[in-house]
Protein backbone atom coordinates (compact mmCIF):
# COMPACT_ATOMS: atom_id res chain seq x y z
CA UNK A 1 0.00 0.00 0.00
CA UNK A 2 3.02 1.95 0.82
CA UNK A 3 4.35 1.47 -1.93
CA UNK A 4 1.72 2.11 -4.28
CA UNK A 5 1.18 5.70 -2.87
CA UNK A 6 4.99 6.63 -3.20
CA UNK A 7 4.65 5.90 -7.47
CA UNK A 8 1.32 7.65 -7.44
CA UNK A 9 3.51 10.52 -5.46
CA UNK A 10 6.52 9.95 -7.94
CA UNK A 11 4.09 9.85 -10.87
CA UNK A 12 2.58 13.14 -10.06
CA UNK A 13 5.81 14.46 -9.53
CA UNK A 14 7.49 13.96 -12.75
CA UNK A 15 4.09 14.17 -14.80
CA UNK A 16 5.03 18.25 -15.94
CA UNK A 17 8.40 17.66 -16.93
CA UNK A 18 7.05 14.40 -18.96
CA UNK A 19 4.61 16.41 -20.38
CA UNK A 20 6.38 19.04 -21.57
CA UNK A 21 8.87 18.23 -24.23
CA UNK A 22 7.34 15.87 -27.10
CA UNK A 23 8.99 13.80 -28.64
CA UNK A 24 11.89 14.55 -31.21
CA UNK A 25 12.09 18.50 -29.86
CA UNK A 26 15.15 19.50 -27.90
CA UNK A 27 14.69 23.02 -26.19
CA UNK A 28 17.20 25.09 -24.01
CA UNK A 29 16.66 24.39 -20.28
CA UNK A 30 16.68 28.06 -19.21
CA UNK A 31 14.05 28.99 -22.49
CA UNK A 32 12.05 31.71 -20.07
CA UNK A 33 15.37 33.10 -19.60
CA UNK A 34 16.52 33.56 -22.88
CA UNK A 35 16.11 36.75 -25.63
CA UNK A 36 14.22 35.64 -28.66
CA UNK A 37 17.01 35.78 -30.98
CA UNK A 38 18.61 33.57 -28.50
CA UNK A 39 16.05 31.10 -28.10
CA UNK A 40 15.81 31.33 -32.07
CA UNK A 41 19.26 30.06 -32.01
CA UNK A 42 19.18 27.39 -29.13
CA UNK A 43 16.41 25.63 -30.90
CA UNK A 44 17.80 25.65 -34.18
CA UNK A 45 20.85 24.53 -32.78
CA UNK A 46 19.38 21.53 -30.74
CA UNK A 47 16.94 20.62 -33.99
CA UNK A 48 18.11 22.06 -37.21
CA UNK A 49 21.48 22.03 -37.35
CA UNK A 50 22.73 18.69 -37.77
CA UNK A 51 21.71 18.66 -41.62
CA UNK A 52 21.66 22.48 -41.94
CA UNK A 53 24.90 23.12 -40.32
CA UNK A 54 26.26 25.87 -38.11
CA UNK A 55 24.33 29.31 -38.66
CA UNK A 56 22.67 27.82 -41.92
CA UNK A 57 25.59 27.03 -43.62
CA UNK A 58 24.15 23.80 -44.78
CA UNK A 59 26.06 20.69 -44.97
CA UNK A 60 27.21 18.46 -48.20
CA UNK A 61 25.32 15.10 -47.83
CA UNK A 62 22.22 15.65 -45.49
CA UNK A 63 20.53 19.37 -45.99
CA UNK A 64 20.34 22.53 -47.82
CA UNK A 65 21.96 25.88 -46.88
CA UNK A 66 19.16 27.95 -45.15
CA UNK A 67 21.29 30.95 -45.73
CA UNK A 68 18.37 32.65 -48.30
CA UNK A 69 15.86 30.31 -47.42
CA UNK A 70 14.09 33.63 -45.39
CA UNK A 71 10.97 33.13 -43.43
CA UNK A 72 9.26 31.99 -46.50
CA UNK A 73 10.70 28.96 -46.25
CA UNK A 74 11.03 28.92 -42.44
CA UNK A 75 6.98 29.43 -42.01
CA UNK A 76 6.16 26.94 -44.65
CA UNK A 77 8.77 23.57 -43.54
CA UNK A 78 7.98 24.32 -39.70
CA UNK A 79 4.08 25.61 -39.83
CA UNK A 80 3.35 22.36 -41.87
CA UNK A 81 5.09 20.24 -40.06
CA UNK A 82 7.86 19.13 -42.84
CA UNK A 83 10.36 19.73 -40.85
CA UNK A 84 12.40 18.47 -38.48
CA UNK A 85 12.83 15.55 -40.03
CA UNK A 86 14.12 12.23 -38.46
CA UNK A 87 15.89 11.00 -41.50
CA UNK A 88 17.52 13.21 -44.08
CA UNK A 89 16.22 10.64 -46.84
CA UNK A 90 12.62 10.95 -46.31
CA UNK A 91 10.22 12.58 -48.03
CA UNK A 92 8.85 15.75 -45.64
CA UNK A 93 5.04 15.17 -44.95
CA UNK A 94 2.57 17.06 -43.16
CA UNK A 95 2.27 16.26 -39.27
CA UNK A 96 2.15 17.28 -35.98
CA UNK A 97 3.67 20.67 -34.90
CA UNK A 98 5.90 20.14 -32.23
CA UNK A 99 6.87 23.67 -31.08
CA UNK A 100 5.04 25.94 -29.42
CA UNK A 101 3.58 29.38 -31.46
CA UNK A 102 6.34 31.19 -29.42
CA UNK A 103 9.05 29.06 -30.20
CA UNK A 104 7.99 29.17 -34.24
CA UNK A 105 8.05 32.80 -34.07
CA UNK A 106 11.55 32.83 -33.07
CA UNK A 107 12.94 29.92 -34.85
CA UNK A 108 11.42 31.58 -38.14
CA UNK A 109 12.91 35.09 -36.62
CA UNK A 110 16.68 33.58 -36.54
CA UNK A 111 16.15 31.92 -39.69
CA UNK A 112 15.22 35.10 -41.58
CA UNK A 113 18.00 36.68 -39.85
CA UNK A 114 20.31 34.30 -41.47
CA UNK A 115 20.25 36.01 -45.12
CA UNK A 116 18.49 37.53 -47.21
CA UNK A 117 15.38 35.10 -47.85
CA UNK A 118 12.09 36.03 -49.11
CA UNK A 119 9.10 37.50 -45.88
CA UNK A 120 6.73 35.38 -45.36
CA UNK A 121 3.71 36.56 -48.03
CA UNK A 122 0.27 37.45 -47.59
CA UNK A 123 -2.26 36.38 -49.70
CA UNK A 124 -5.49 37.79 -50.72
CA UNK A 125 -7.76 35.15 -52.09
CA UNK A 126 -10.46 36.87 -51.47
CA UNK A 127 -9.46 39.43 -54.67
CA UNK A 128 -8.99 36.70 -56.50
CA UNK A 129 -10.48 35.22 -59.45
CA UNK A 130 -12.25 31.77 -59.31
CA UNK A 131 -12.21 31.37 -63.12
CA UNK A 132 -8.67 32.34 -63.66
CA UNK A 133 -7.26 30.56 -60.57
CA UNK A 134 -9.04 27.33 -61.97
CA UNK A 135 -7.16 28.07 -65.21
CA UNK A 136 -4.09 28.19 -63.69
CA UNK A 137 -4.81 25.70 -61.54
CA UNK A 138 -5.11 23.53 -64.65
CA UNK A 139 -2.15 24.38 -66.02
CA UNK A 140 0.27 24.82 -63.47
CA UNK A 141 -0.61 22.26 -60.36
CA UNK A 142 -3.30 19.43 -61.99
CA UNK A 143 -0.62 17.33 -63.41
CA UNK A 144 0.47 16.36 -59.98
CA UNK A 145 -2.28 17.49 -57.14
CA UNK A 146 -5.43 16.77 -59.69
CA UNK A 147 -8.00 19.00 -60.23
CA UNK A 148 -9.49 19.26 -57.18
CA UNK A 149 -6.54 18.80 -54.98
CA UNK A 150 -6.56 15.75 -53.77
CA UNK A 151 -2.79 14.80 -54.07
CA UNK A 152 -1.55 11.49 -56.45
CA UNK A 153 2.03 10.37 -57.08
CA UNK A 154 5.08 11.65 -59.16
CA UNK A 155 7.89 8.99 -59.70
CA UNK A 156 10.20 8.71 -56.52
CA UNK A 157 7.50 10.61 -54.44
CA UNK A 158 4.23 11.16 -52.98
CA UNK A 159 1.94 14.43 -54.16
CA UNK A 160 0.72 15.94 -50.66
CA UNK A 161 -3.26 16.93 -50.86
CA UNK A 162 -4.27 20.25 -50.32
CA UNK A 163 -6.87 19.87 -48.12
CA UNK A 164 -5.06 21.43 -44.86
CA UNK A 165 -3.21 23.98 -46.78
CA UNK A 166 -4.09 27.66 -45.49
CA UNK A 167 -3.51 30.50 -47.89
CA UNK A 168 -0.33 31.37 -46.51
CA UNK A 169 1.22 28.03 -47.12
CA UNK A 170 -0.46 28.05 -50.75
CA UNK A 171 1.20 30.77 -51.18
CA UNK A 172 4.63 29.71 -49.98
CA UNK A 173 4.86 26.51 -51.28
CA UNK A 174 4.39 28.14 -54.92
CA UNK A 175 6.99 30.18 -54.69
CA UNK A 176 9.46 27.91 -52.57
CA UNK A 177 8.66 24.58 -54.78
CA UNK A 178 9.24 21.89 -51.43
CA UNK A 179 10.85 19.08 -52.30
CA UNK A 180 10.42 17.84 -55.69
CA UNK A 181 7.30 20.74 -56.31
CA UNK A 182 8.63 23.43 -58.90
CA UNK A 183 8.69 27.21 -57.83
CA UNK A 184 7.23 29.59 -60.03
CA UNK A 185 8.62 33.36 -59.87
CA UNK A 186 6.26 35.91 -59.96
CA UNK A 187 6.76 36.52 -63.53
CA UNK A 188 5.13 32.47 -63.75
CA UNK A 189 2.50 33.74 -61.37
CA UNK A 190 2.08 37.05 -60.79
CA UNK A 191 0.90 38.19 -56.72
CA UNK A 192 -2.97 38.71 -58.62
CA UNK A 193 -2.66 35.45 -60.17
CA UNK A 194 -1.96 33.76 -56.78
CA UNK A 195 -4.56 35.45 -55.05
CA UNK A 196 -7.03 33.48 -57.55
CA UNK A 197 -4.89 30.32 -57.58
CA UNK A 198 -5.36 30.45 -53.45
CA UNK A 199 -9.40 31.04 -53.96
CA UNK A 200 -9.51 27.99 -56.26
CA UNK A 201 -7.76 25.76 -53.79
CA UNK A 202 -9.92 27.00 -51.02
CA UNK A 203 -12.70 26.59 -53.19
CA UNK A 204 -11.71 22.60 -53.61
CA UNK A 205 -11.14 22.06 -49.81
CA UNK A 206 -14.99 23.95 -49.15
CA UNK A 207 -16.90 23.21 -52.22
CA UNK A 208 -20.14 24.88 -52.77
CA UNK A 209 -22.91 22.06 -52.31
CA UNK A 210 -26.21 22.74 -54.12
CA UNK A 211 -28.16 21.25 -51.88
CA UNK A 212 -28.88 17.71 -51.04
CA UNK A 213 -26.20 14.86 -49.79
CA UNK A 214 -22.41 15.92 -51.24
CA UNK A 215 -21.19 12.36 -50.70
CA UNK A 216 -17.92 13.42 -50.05
CA UNK A 217 -17.18 15.33 -53.11
CA UNK A 218 -16.08 11.99 -54.39
CA UNK A 219 -16.51 12.89 -58.36
CA UNK A 220 -19.36 12.57 -60.66
CA UNK A 221 -18.89 8.72 -61.51
CA UNK A 222 -18.91 8.04 -58.07
CA UNK A 223 -21.43 9.81 -57.14
CA UNK A 224 -23.36 8.69 -60.19
CA UNK A 225 -23.06 5.28 -59.31
CA UNK A 226 -24.44 5.51 -55.72
CA UNK A 227 -27.30 7.37 -57.16
CA UNK A 228 -28.07 3.99 -59.65
CA UNK A 229 -27.26 1.77 -57.44
CA UNK A 230 -29.62 3.40 -54.22
CA UNK A 231 -32.43 4.34 -57.31
CA UNK A 232 -32.19 0.82 -58.13
CA UNK A 233 -32.57 -0.35 -54.64
CA UNK A 234 -35.88 2.02 -54.52
CA UNK A 235 -37.10 0.62 -57.63
CA UNK A 236 -36.63 -2.98 -56.91
CA UNK A 237 -38.63 -1.93 -53.54
CA UNK A 238 -41.57 -0.24 -55.26
CA UNK A 239 -41.81 -3.18 -57.69
CA UNK A 240 -41.76 -5.79 -53.97
CA UNK A 241 -44.40 -3.50 -52.85
CA UNK A 242 -46.74 -3.81 -56.11
CA UNK A 243 -46.26 -7.36 -56.54
CA UNK A 244 -46.97 -8.24 -53.18
CA UNK A 245 -50.49 -5.65 -53.56
CA UNK A 246 -51.30 -7.02 -56.83
CA UNK A 247 -50.87 -10.91 -55.19
CA UNK A 248 -52.93 -10.51 -52.36
CA UNK B 1 10.22 -5.10 -107.87
CA UNK B 2 9.49 -5.68 -111.45
CA UNK B 3 10.67 -9.59 -111.14
CA UNK B 4 8.44 -10.12 -107.78
CA UNK B 5 5.07 -8.83 -110.06
CA UNK B 6 5.98 -11.08 -112.57
CA UNK B 7 6.68 -13.97 -110.15
CA UNK B 8 2.96 -13.22 -108.63
CA UNK B 9 1.52 -13.59 -112.15
CA UNK B 10 2.54 -16.61 -113.17
CA UNK B 11 1.40 -18.14 -110.22
CA UNK B 12 -2.04 -16.71 -110.60
CA UNK B 13 -1.87 -18.24 -113.94
CA UNK B 14 -0.66 -21.63 -112.81
CA UNK B 15 -3.47 -21.63 -110.39
CA UNK B 16 -5.73 -21.21 -112.84
CA UNK B 17 -4.80 -23.72 -115.78
CA UNK B 18 -5.01 -26.20 -112.82
CA UNK B 19 -8.02 -25.41 -111.62
CA UNK B 20 -9.38 -25.58 -115.40
CA UNK B 21 -8.30 -28.64 -115.83
CA UNK B 22 -9.54 -30.41 -112.73
CA UNK B 23 -12.84 -28.31 -113.06
CA UNK B 24 -13.47 -30.27 -116.93
CA UNK B 25 -12.85 -33.29 -115.25
CA UNK B 26 -15.50 -33.32 -112.66
CA UNK B 27 -18.08 -32.01 -114.29
CA UNK B 28 -18.35 -35.00 -116.69
CA UNK B 29 -18.48 -37.64 -113.80
CA UNK B 30 -21.09 -35.58 -112.35
CA UNK B 31 -23.11 -34.89 -115.67
CA UNK B 32 -24.25 -38.53 -115.89
CA UNK B 33 -26.71 -38.47 -112.93
CA UNK B 34 -29.73 -36.20 -113.17
CA UNK B 35 -29.43 -33.03 -110.44
CA UNK B 36 -30.75 -33.66 -106.83
CA UNK B 37 -31.32 -30.23 -105.91
CA UNK B 38 -34.41 -28.70 -107.68
CA UNK B 39 -33.48 -26.24 -110.03
CA UNK B 40 -33.32 -22.81 -108.13
CA UNK B 41 -35.01 -19.78 -108.61
CA UNK B 42 -34.23 -17.50 -111.87
CA UNK B 43 -34.04 -13.86 -110.72
CA UNK B 44 -32.30 -11.89 -112.85
CA UNK B 45 -32.77 -8.55 -110.76
CA UNK B 46 -31.34 -9.77 -107.77
CA UNK B 47 -28.18 -10.98 -109.40
CA UNK B 48 -27.61 -7.78 -111.31
CA UNK B 49 -27.95 -5.95 -107.46
CA UNK B 50 -25.35 -8.43 -106.28
CA UNK B 51 -23.17 -7.66 -108.82
CA UNK B 52 -23.50 -4.14 -108.40
CA UNK B 53 -23.97 -4.14 -104.50
CA UNK B 54 -20.05 -6.14 -105.40
CA UNK B 55 -18.95 -3.80 -107.48
CA UNK B 56 -19.74 -0.98 -104.88
CA UNK B 57 -18.34 -2.71 -102.24
CA UNK B 58 -14.50 -2.68 -105.02
CA UNK B 59 -15.34 0.75 -105.55
CA UNK B 60 -15.32 1.99 -101.56
CA UNK B 61 -11.92 -0.52 -101.00
CA UNK B 62 -10.22 1.22 -104.15
CA UNK B 63 -12.00 4.64 -102.96
CA UNK B 64 -9.49 3.97 -99.21
CA UNK B 65 -6.73 3.04 -100.81
CA UNK B 66 -7.12 6.17 -102.95
CA UNK B 67 -7.42 8.46 -99.79
CA UNK B 68 -4.62 7.05 -97.72
CA UNK B 69 -2.33 7.24 -100.79
CA UNK B 70 -3.24 11.23 -101.37
CA UNK B 71 -3.66 11.79 -97.83
CA UNK B 72 -3.83 15.66 -96.86
CA UNK B 73 -5.78 17.44 -93.93
CA UNK B 74 -9.14 17.31 -95.18
CA UNK B 75 -10.87 14.79 -92.49
CA UNK B 76 -8.52 12.14 -93.61
CA UNK B 77 -9.35 9.43 -90.96
CA UNK B 78 -13.22 10.23 -91.34
CA UNK B 79 -12.86 9.49 -95.22
CA UNK B 80 -10.85 6.19 -94.31
CA UNK B 81 -13.58 4.90 -92.41
CA UNK B 82 -15.89 5.63 -94.04
CA UNK B 83 -14.73 4.09 -97.37
CA UNK B 84 -13.41 1.45 -95.64
CA UNK B 85 -16.78 0.67 -93.57
CA UNK B 86 -18.81 1.24 -97.11
CA UNK B 87 -16.89 -1.62 -98.58
CA UNK B 88 -17.25 -3.98 -95.76
CA UNK B 89 -21.18 -2.65 -95.61
CA UNK B 90 -21.54 -3.03 -99.47
CA UNK B 91 -20.10 -6.60 -99.28
CA UNK B 92 -22.21 -7.55 -96.57
CA UNK B 93 -25.63 -6.70 -97.93
CA UNK B 94 -24.20 -8.49 -101.89
CA UNK B 95 -23.60 -12.17 -99.49
CA UNK B 96 -27.30 -11.21 -97.79
CA UNK B 97 -28.80 -10.93 -100.86
CA UNK B 98 -27.38 -13.94 -102.50
CA UNK B 99 -28.37 -15.86 -99.57
CA UNK B 100 -31.80 -15.36 -99.86
CA UNK B 101 -32.77 -14.82 -103.25
CA UNK B 102 -30.22 -16.74 -105.38
CA UNK B 103 -29.15 -19.72 -103.76
CA UNK B 104 -31.89 -22.12 -103.50
CA UNK B 105 -32.90 -24.06 -100.15
CA UNK B 106 -33.67 -27.53 -99.40
CA UNK B 107 -33.64 -28.97 -95.94
CA UNK B 108 -32.65 -32.58 -96.04
CA UNK B 109 -33.14 -35.07 -93.38
CA UNK B 110 -30.68 -37.49 -92.94
CA UNK B 111 -28.75 -39.94 -90.46
CA UNK B 112 -25.31 -39.29 -89.97
CA UNK B 113 -23.02 -41.43 -92.12
CA UNK B 114 -19.34 -41.38 -92.98
CA UNK B 115 -18.79 -38.22 -95.60
CA UNK B 116 -15.38 -39.76 -96.15
CA UNK B 117 -17.35 -42.28 -98.68
CA UNK B 118 -16.29 -41.16 -101.85
CA UNK B 119 -19.36 -41.28 -103.39
CA UNK B 120 -20.80 -39.29 -100.39
CA UNK B 121 -18.60 -36.64 -100.97
CA UNK B 122 -19.61 -36.38 -104.60
CA UNK B 123 -22.92 -35.92 -103.69
CA UNK B 124 -22.26 -32.88 -101.52
CA UNK B 125 -19.91 -31.67 -103.69
CA UNK B 126 -23.23 -31.71 -106.41
CA UNK B 127 -25.47 -30.44 -104.02
CA UNK B 128 -23.10 -27.00 -103.67
CA UNK B 129 -22.49 -26.79 -106.97
CA UNK B 130 -26.59 -27.21 -108.40
CA UNK B 131 -27.29 -25.01 -105.32
CA UNK B 132 -26.15 -22.16 -107.67
CA UNK B 133 -28.59 -23.39 -110.14
CA UNK B 134 -30.69 -20.20 -109.76
CA UNK B 135 -27.44 -17.78 -110.66
CA UNK B 136 -27.30 -17.29 -114.76
CA UNK B 137 -24.77 -14.73 -115.21
CA UNK B 138 -21.99 -16.46 -113.50
CA UNK B 139 -19.06 -14.97 -115.00
CA UNK B 140 -20.90 -11.07 -114.16
CA UNK B 141 -21.23 -12.27 -110.56
CA UNK B 142 -17.80 -14.10 -110.32
CA UNK B 143 -16.12 -10.64 -111.44
CA UNK B 144 -17.88 -8.64 -109.24
CA UNK B 145 -16.78 -10.66 -106.16
CA UNK B 146 -13.36 -10.77 -107.13
CA UNK B 147 -13.10 -7.53 -107.78
CA UNK B 148 -14.49 -6.64 -104.37
CA UNK B 149 -12.35 -9.20 -102.63
CA UNK B 150 -9.65 -7.80 -104.23
CA UNK B 151 -10.22 -4.05 -103.15
CA UNK B 152 -11.64 -4.70 -99.93
CA UNK B 153 -8.21 -7.18 -99.93
CA UNK B 154 -5.74 -4.54 -101.03
CA UNK B 155 -7.22 -1.76 -98.88
CA UNK B 156 -6.99 -4.04 -95.76
CA UNK B 157 -3.09 -4.60 -95.93
CA UNK B 158 -2.89 -0.56 -97.95
CA UNK B 159 -1.89 0.52 -94.43
CA UNK B 160 0.86 -1.70 -94.08
CA UNK B 161 3.01 0.23 -96.85
CA UNK B 162 3.49 2.90 -94.37
CA UNK B 163 5.95 0.75 -93.77
CA UNK B 164 7.90 0.55 -96.91
CA UNK B 165 9.37 2.92 -98.82
CA UNK B 166 6.29 3.36 -101.49
CA UNK B 167 4.16 6.08 -99.89
CA UNK B 168 5.48 9.56 -98.74
CA UNK B 169 5.04 9.30 -95.03
CA UNK B 170 7.10 12.34 -94.37
CA UNK B 171 4.60 14.93 -92.87
CA UNK B 172 4.45 12.51 -89.88
CA UNK B 173 8.02 13.46 -89.26
CA UNK B 174 7.49 17.29 -89.77
CA UNK B 175 7.69 19.76 -87.64
CA UNK B 176 7.38 23.54 -87.65
CA UNK B 177 10.79 23.93 -86.13
CA UNK B 178 13.00 25.26 -88.13
CA UNK B 179 17.00 27.21 -86.88
CA UNK B 180 16.54 30.48 -85.84
CA UNK B 181 12.56 30.42 -84.75
CA UNK B 182 11.89 31.93 -81.84
CA UNK B 183 10.63 30.61 -79.07
CA UNK B 184 7.14 31.92 -77.89
CA UNK B 185 6.07 31.19 -74.31
CA UNK B 186 2.40 30.24 -73.35
CA UNK B 187 1.35 34.15 -72.64
CA UNK B 188 2.19 35.08 -76.54
CA UNK B 189 5.83 37.01 -75.70
CA UNK B 190 8.80 35.40 -76.72
CA UNK B 191 11.06 33.49 -74.24
CA UNK B 192 14.16 35.45 -73.17
CA UNK B 193 17.35 33.41 -72.05
CA UNK B 194 17.89 35.69 -69.27
CA UNK B 195 14.09 34.95 -67.80
CA UNK B 196 14.44 31.56 -67.50
CA UNK B 197 15.07 30.16 -63.97
CA UNK B 198 16.23 27.04 -62.40
CA UNK B 199 13.68 24.33 -60.38
CA UNK B 200 10.87 25.66 -62.84
CA UNK B 201 9.65 24.67 -66.13
CA UNK B 202 8.38 26.34 -69.21
CA UNK B 203 6.03 26.24 -72.22
CA UNK B 204 6.74 27.38 -75.69
CA UNK B 205 5.70 27.29 -79.63
CA UNK B 206 7.62 28.19 -82.43
CA UNK B 207 7.04 31.47 -83.81
CA UNK B 208 4.12 31.95 -86.19
CA UNK B 209 2.84 28.51 -86.26
CA UNK B 210 0.21 26.32 -85.16
CA UNK B 211 0.00 25.72 -81.73
CA UNK B 212 -1.92 22.53 -82.33
CA UNK B 213 0.44 20.73 -84.36
CA UNK B 214 1.77 17.78 -82.42
CA UNK B 215 5.74 18.86 -83.21
CA UNK B 216 4.96 22.65 -81.74
CA UNK B 217 4.77 22.36 -78.06
CA UNK B 218 8.28 21.92 -76.19
CA UNK B 219 8.97 21.87 -72.48
CA UNK B 220 11.69 24.10 -71.80
CA UNK B 221 14.01 23.47 -68.03
CA UNK B 222 16.67 25.13 -67.09
CA UNK B 223 19.97 23.10 -65.28
CA UNK B 224 23.31 23.76 -63.79
CA UNK B 225 25.39 23.34 -66.79
CA UNK B 226 27.57 21.10 -64.60
CA UNK B 227 24.66 19.15 -64.16
CA UNK B 228 24.14 18.27 -67.67
CA UNK B 229 25.12 14.67 -68.88
CA UNK B 230 24.35 15.44 -73.07
CA UNK B 231 25.60 13.09 -75.45
CA UNK B 232 28.61 14.25 -77.15
CA UNK B 233 26.90 15.85 -80.45
CA UNK B 234 24.75 17.95 -78.53
CA UNK B 235 27.32 19.78 -76.67
CA UNK B 236 25.90 22.88 -77.85
CA UNK B 237 22.53 22.37 -77.56
CA UNK B 238 21.65 23.96 -73.75
CA UNK B 239 23.47 27.46 -74.11
CA UNK B 240 23.53 28.26 -70.02
CA UNK B 241 21.89 24.96 -68.90
CA UNK B 242 18.72 26.14 -70.70
CA UNK B 243 16.92 22.63 -72.55
CA UNK B 244 14.20 22.41 -74.76
CA UNK B 245 12.30 18.37 -75.27
CA UNK B 246 9.03 18.06 -77.01
CA UNK B 247 6.52 18.13 -75.10
CA UNK B 248 4.11 15.21 -76.29
CA UNK B 249 5.03 12.12 -74.10
CA UNK B 250 6.65 9.43 -76.96
CA UNK B 251 4.52 6.31 -75.25
CA UNK B 252 0.72 7.47 -75.76
CA UNK B 253 1.20 11.05 -76.33
CA UNK B 254 0.11 12.96 -73.38
CA UNK B 255 1.58 16.29 -72.24
CA UNK B 256 4.63 16.40 -70.35
CA UNK B 257 3.07 18.39 -68.08
CA UNK B 258 4.74 17.63 -64.54
CA UNK B 259 8.56 18.71 -63.22
CA UNK B 260 10.23 17.37 -60.38
CA UNK B 261 13.04 18.91 -59.23
CA UNK B 262 15.12 17.66 -56.11
CA UNK B 263 15.37 21.17 -53.01
CA UNK B 264 18.80 19.75 -51.99
CA UNK B 265 20.17 17.39 -54.56
CA UNK B 266 22.33 14.71 -52.31
CA UNK B 267 19.33 13.51 -50.80
CA UNK B 268 16.41 13.70 -52.77
CA UNK B 269 15.48 12.62 -56.71
CA UNK B 270 17.41 14.09 -59.63
CA UNK B 271 15.40 16.41 -62.08
CA UNK B 272 13.02 14.71 -64.17
CA UNK B 273 10.24 15.49 -67.08
CA UNK B 274 6.92 13.24 -65.86
CA UNK B 275 4.07 12.52 -67.95
CA UNK B 276 0.80 11.99 -65.80
CA UNK B 277 -0.71 9.96 -67.80
CA UNK B 278 1.44 6.47 -67.63
CA UNK B 279 4.08 8.27 -65.37
CA UNK B 280 6.74 7.72 -68.06
CA UNK B 281 10.07 9.64 -66.51
CA UNK B 282 12.57 11.29 -68.43
CA UNK B 283 15.75 12.75 -67.30
CA UNK B 284 16.42 16.30 -68.76
CA UNK B 285 20.34 16.38 -68.08
CA UNK B 286 20.72 13.23 -70.01
CA UNK B 287 18.75 14.10 -73.26
CA UNK B 288 15.45 13.04 -72.33
CA UNK B 289 16.39 9.65 -71.52
CA UNK B 290 13.76 7.24 -70.51
CA UNK B 291 14.37 6.71 -66.76
CA UNK B 292 10.95 4.94 -65.88
CA UNK B 293 7.63 4.05 -67.17
CA UNK B 294 6.43 2.82 -70.44
CA UNK B 295 7.77 4.86 -72.89
CA UNK B 296 10.06 3.40 -75.28
CA UNK B 297 12.16 6.18 -76.77
CA UNK B 298 14.00 9.47 -75.58
CA UNK B 299 12.41 12.80 -75.21
CA UNK B 300 13.24 14.20 -78.68
CA UNK B 301 15.56 17.26 -77.64
CA UNK B 302 15.06 20.79 -79.23
CA UNK B 303 18.93 22.00 -79.69
CA UNK B 304 18.48 25.53 -78.60
CA UNK B 305 20.69 29.20 -78.97
CA UNK B 306 20.47 32.33 -77.79
CA UNK B 307 20.26 35.85 -80.42
CA UNK B 308 21.79 38.28 -80.59
CA UNK B 309 18.43 40.09 -78.88
CA UNK B 310 18.68 37.75 -75.99
CA UNK B 311 15.75 34.96 -77.06
CA UNK B 312 15.92 31.30 -76.90
CA UNK B 313 15.97 30.51 -80.57
CA UNK B 314 15.99 26.84 -82.49
CA UNK B 315 18.99 25.91 -83.73
CA UNK B 316 18.05 23.06 -85.44
CA UNK B 317 14.83 20.60 -85.37
CA UNK B 318 14.35 17.80 -83.20
CA UNK B 319 16.65 14.67 -81.92
CA UNK B 320 14.13 12.14 -82.76
CA UNK B 321 10.84 12.03 -83.85
CA UNK B 322 7.93 13.58 -81.90
CA UNK B 323 4.69 11.83 -80.86
CA UNK B 324 3.32 9.00 -79.20
CA UNK B 325 4.73 5.20 -80.13
CA UNK B 326 3.08 4.71 -83.76
CA UNK B 327 5.69 6.70 -84.72
CA UNK B 328 8.56 4.11 -83.45
CA UNK B 329 7.65 1.64 -86.49
CA UNK B 330 10.37 3.66 -88.95
CA UNK B 331 11.98 6.00 -86.74
CA UNK B 332 14.03 9.06 -88.04
CA UNK B 333 14.96 12.77 -87.37
CA UNK B 334 11.91 14.78 -88.26
CA UNK B 335 12.37 17.31 -90.98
Amino acid sequence: MRRLAVAILFLLATAPAHAQPPAGISRPANASALSPIELGAALYAGNCSTCHGIAGRGTSDRGPSLRDAGAQAADFYLRTGYMPLTHPDQQPKRGHVDFSERELRVLIAYIASLGNGPPVPAPHPERGNLREGLRLFTSHCAGCHQIVGQGGVVTGARVPPLDQATATQIAEAVRIGPYLMPKFSERDISPAQLDSLVRYVQLTQHPPDRGGWGIGNIGPFPEGMITWLLAALALIATCMVIGRRLGS
Amino acid sequence: MKRFVLTLLAIINGLRRRRERIGAREEEARREEGPIVPPGPHAPRAELAVALLLFAAALCGAGFIVVYAVGGDWNRTQLQGITLGGAFAFLAIALITVGKHLVSEEEVEDSYHDPEHPSEQERIDKIVEESASGITRKKLLITAGGAAGAAVGLAAITPALTLGPLLDTDELRETPWRRGLRLIGEDGKPLFAGQVEEETFYTAFPEHADRDLIGSPVVVVRLAPEQLRLPPERAKWAPLGIVAFSKVCTHAGCAIALYRKPTFKPTQPRPALVCPCHYSTFDPARGGEVIFGPAGRPLPQLPLVVGGDGILRAGGNFSGQVGPAYGTVRSRRPT
